[in-house]
C-alpha cells in the first residue's frame, strides 16, 4: 500500500506553512485562489524560499504572510509597503512581496503605495479587492463601488471608489496588471512575469466576498460571482489605465503597463559607485 | 556594497548634538537610517544622507513618521541595524509602530529631540515633554529602555549605548534628548574604531528545523534569526506562541508574552540602569535631574555648597526603566529632593511614588527657557530650610 500521507500531500504543500491549516477565510474567498497562483508561480520559477520574504498588513488577506514557507511579516495595518522597503533596501538580495487587501494597502496604507511606486522600490504588490472590508465584518473602503451596501453604508455608498491600476500607474509603479480569481492560469503568469521583473509592480485580484459584501449586495453564491466574472471580464492588454474601470457591466482586466525605470536600489547603488570611484 | 569610507570618525571634533548622535549611530554599526524632517532633528538625518554612502549604507527619506518606524523595523529583520531620529510630533505618529517593535522584538533605536508640545507647539525651542510618552505612548503593557544624554558628547556616547542595549535585549530603544542638547555645539572626542565596544543581537546557534524563533534563552531574550539566512521566521504584531504563531484568544499566552516582554527590561534593570552622582556622599537635599537642566544643577549644587548647605546631584542617564533602587535608597538618607524638569511634571511623579516620605521640590520650566542655576538654587535652599 503506498504511503497515503505522501499521497495526499498537495504538490505545493512544500511552500505552505500547512501545520497552519485550515485557513481562516470564508468559503467561496477569494484569497485562498491568490494564494495558490503566488505559490504556484514560486513553483514554477524555482524560487529560493530562503531568499523571498512575503509581508502583508491587516484584514483577511493580512493573514497570507504566515501561511508561505519563507521569511514573512504580518505588519500593522496599511504599513506593509513601507516595511517592505526597509527590508528590501537594507538587503537588495531579498524578493520582496507584499500581499494584502484593498483597505490596508489603500486607505490606510495608501500613502505609503503611491510614495513606493514613485521610488520605485523593488517589490512586487498584490491586491486582494474585495470592495470592503471583510474581517471587521464588512465596512465600505476606498474601492467600494458607488451606491453598494455596507454595514457602514446602510444607504448605499456615496464616496467614488479608487480605480487601482490607474492610482499604479498615475504613482509610478514599471508593472500594473489586474485580473480577476476565475483568471487563475493568467493571474499565475502575471505573478511570475512580475516576481522576475526589477522595480515595483502592481498586481490587482478582483475576489469575491461572499459571505459579507457578497451578501448584503445579493451577489448569490461564490460560484455566481465567478459566472459573472466570465461575463462581464474583458481581456485588454495595452489598455489605458485611467480607462479600465470597474462597473457592474464591465471588469477590464489584463496587463496595462510595463516599462523599464531604474530601481532606488539601483540608482543608490550607482550613486555608491560613483562616490567610491577612485 | 562594500564597506569602504570610514565609520568612525576618530577624533576631536566641533559639532552640534544631532550630528554627535549621527556619528554615534555610525559608530555602532548602524547601517539604515529612514527618517522625516522635523525641526530640531533634521540635523541627524541631513548628517546621515551626507555620511552613510561614503560606506554603503543606506540613508532613505520616508514620506512620513509612520513609514520611518516601519522601514526601521523592516530593516533591523534584513539584519541591519537601524534607526529614524525625530521630534514630538513625529514621535506621536511612531508610536504605533514603536508597539509593533515592541511585539515583535526587533532591536532599533528611536531618536527624540524633544520640543515644546502639545501638537506642533514650539519647533525650535527645547523641552523635556516626552518622557511619559516614550514609556506609554503605544498602546498596551511594555517596558522599554530611554536614555538622556545632557552633552555633546554624551549623545555620541549614549547613541552607542542605545544600539547597544537595542541589540542585548531585542527592544527599541530611546535616545531622549532636549532640543537644547541636541542643537548645542561642544567638542565631542570619538575614540578609535577599536576602543569603541559594540554589542550584536545574539543568533540562533540550532539549524532552522530545530529553532524556535520567540523562545527566550535564560535572560528572557530570544535569539533572533534575520530574514534570508534560512530560518523562514514568522514575524507578527499579534499575539503569538513561541513558534511566532497568532494565538490570539488563549489568555495563557497573552499573558506569557507580555510578561515575558516586560520582564526581559524589568528582571535587567540592574544592567541597565546608569546614574551619575555628583556630592552625593554627604549630601542633605539631592537634585534629581537629568538632560539640559541637570547642567545647571551642577552650578547649583555647587553655589549651595558654598553657602553651607549640603547639597548633590544624581543624574539620571537612564530615565526608564526608572531608577527606582538608587532614588529609594536616596530617599530613605536625605532631607528632601528637588526634581527641576522642562515639563509640567513627569518624573518628578515617579520619583515621588519612589521617594514616599521624603519632601519633593519640584521646579518645572516650559516655554523653550531652560533652567538656571540660581533658579535651580532658590529651590534647594528653600528645600534645605524646610
Amino acid at each position: 500500500m503506498t504511503n497515503l500521507q505522501e499521497f495526499e500531500r498537495h504538490p505545493l504543500a512544500n511552500y505552505l506553512r500547512v501545520e497552519r491549516f485550515p485557513h481562516i477565510w470564508c468559503e467561496g474567498c477569494g484569497n485562498g485562489i491568490i494564494l495558490h497562483c503566488f505559490v504556484k508561480a514560486l513553483d514554477e520559477l524555482g524560487a529560493n524560499m530562503d531568499k523571498l520574504v512575503v509581508v502583508s498588513g491587516i484584514g483577511c488577506m493580512g493573514r497570507v504572510a504566515g501561511y508561505i514557507q519563507c521569511d514573512s511579516f504580518h505588519t500593522t495595518h496599511g504599513r506593509p509597503i513601507a516595511l517592505a522597503t526597509g527590508i528590501k533596501l537594507a538587503n537588495p538580495q531579498l524578493t520582496v512581496a507584499v500581499i494584502s487587501g484593498d483597505g490596508d494597502l489603500f486607505a490606510i496604507g495608501g500613502n505609503h503605495f503611491i510614495h513606493a511606486a514613485r521610488r520605485n522600490v523593488d517589490m512586487t504588490v498584490i491586491c486582494s479587492n474585495n470592495f470592503n472590508y471583510g474581517m471587521t465584518g464588512g465596512q465600505c473602503g476606498p474601492t467600494t463601488p458607488l451606491l453598494s451596501y455596507t454595514t457602514t453604508t446602510p444607504y448605499g455608498n456615496i464616496e467614488h471608489p479608487f480605480n487601482l491600476v490607474h492610482l499604479a500607474a498615475a504613482s509610478g509603479a514599471v508593472h500594473v496588471a489586474r485580473w480577476t480569481v476565475l483568471h487563475v492560469k493568467r493571474l499565475t503568469e502575471s505573478i511570475k512575469k512580475a516576481l522576475q521583473k526589477r522595480g515595483f509592480k502592481f498586481i490587482e485580484v478582483v475576489s469575491p466576498c461572499p459571505e459579507i459584501y457578497g451578501r448584503r449586495n445579493k451577489f448569490g453564491k461564490a460560484i455566481d460571482t465567478m459566472k459573472r466574472y466570465r461575463e462581464i471580464a474583458e481581456i485588454r492588454h495595452g489598455y489605458a489605465p485611467s480607462k479600465a474601470e470597474i462597473t457592474s457591466e464591465k471588469i477590464v482586466v489584463g496587463e496595462f503597463i510595463d516599462i523599464e525605470k531604474p530601481t532606488y536600489g539601483e540608482l543608490l547603488q550607482g550613486q555608491f559607485m560613483r562616490f567610491n570611484k577612485g | 556594497m562594500a564597506e569602504k569610507g570610514r565609520t568612525v570618525l576618530t577624533g576631536v571634533h566641533f559639532v552640534n548634538g544631532d550630528v554627535a548622535c549621527a556619528e554615534g549611530a555610525m559608530a555602532a554599526g548602524c547601517r539604515f537610517f529612514a527618517g522625516y524632517p522635523i525641526t530640531p532633528a533634521t540635523e541627524i538625518a541631513e548628517r546621515m544622507a551626507r555620511r552613510m554612502i561614503e560606506f554603503g549604507g543606506i540613508f532613505v527619506q520616508m514620506e512620513d513618521e509612520l513609514a520611518s518606524m516601519a522601514a526601521i523595523i523592516g530593516a533591523s529583520w534584513a539584519g541591519a541595524k537601524s534607526m529614524t531620529a525625530t521630534s514630538g510630533p513625529g514621535f506621536s505618529l511612531m508610536q504605533e509602530n514603536i508597539g509593533l517593535a515592541i511585539m515583535t522584538e526587533t532591536p532599533c533605536v528611536v531618536v527624540d529631540i524633544m520640543r515644546g508640545g502639545p501638537s506642533t507647539g514650539q519647533p525650535t525651542e527645547g523641552a523635556q515633554q516626552d518622557v511619559m510618552q516614550a514609556k506609554w505612548g503605544s498602546h498596551g503593557d511594555y517596558e522599554i529602555i530611554a536614555l538622556a544624554p545632557s552633552s555633546v558628547q554624551e549623545m555620541f556616547d549614549l547613541t552607542i549605548e542605545c544600539f547597544n542595549l537595542a541589540e542585548t535585549y531585542r527592544a527599541p530603544t530611546f535616545l531622549l534628548a532636549d532640543g537644547f542638547t541636541g542643537h548645542l555645539w561642544e567638542r565631542v572626542v570619538i575614540p578609535r574604531a577599536e576602543e569603541i565596544k559594540t554589542v550584536e543581537r545574539k543568533k540562533p546557534s540550532v539549524a532552522p528545523d530545530k529553532y524556535i524563533p520567540f523562545k527566550p534563552d535564560e535572560d528572557l531574550v530570544p535569539p533572533m534569526a534575520c530574514f534570508g539566512e534560512g530560518y523562514h521566521v514568522h514575524v507578527t504584531g499579534l499575539t503569538h506562541d513561541e513558534r511566532g504563531y497568532p494565538k490570539t484568544v488563549d489568555p495563557k499566552v497573552q499573558y506569557e508574552l507580555v510578561k515575558r516582554l516586560c520582564g526581559k527590561i524589568r528582571r535587567n534593570a540592574d544592567k541597565i540602569i546608569r546614574t551619575y552622582e555628583f556630592m552625593l556622599e554627604d549630601a542633605e537635599v539631592v537634585v534629581i535631574a537629568y538632560g539640559i537642566p541637570s547642567r545647571a544643577s551642577v552650578g547649583a549644587v555647587k553655589r549651595a555648597r558654598e553657602a553651607g548647605i549640603k547639597a548633590g546631584l544624581l543624574r539620571l542617564v537612564t530615565v526608564w526603566p526608572f531608577p527606582e533602587k538608587q532614588v529609594e535608597e536616596l530617599s530613605n538618607r536625605v532631607k528632601s529632593m528637588v526634581v527641576p524638569e522642562m515639563n509640567c511634571g513627569q518624573v518628578v511623579k515617579e520619583v515621588e511614588r519612589v521617594a514616599k516620605e521624603t519632601p519633593v521640590h519640584f521646579l518645572p520650566k516650559i516655554g523653550g527657557e531652560p533652567h538656571s542655576p540660581s533658579e535651580i538654587f532658590e529651590v534647594i535652599r528653600r528645600a534645605a530650610k524646610a
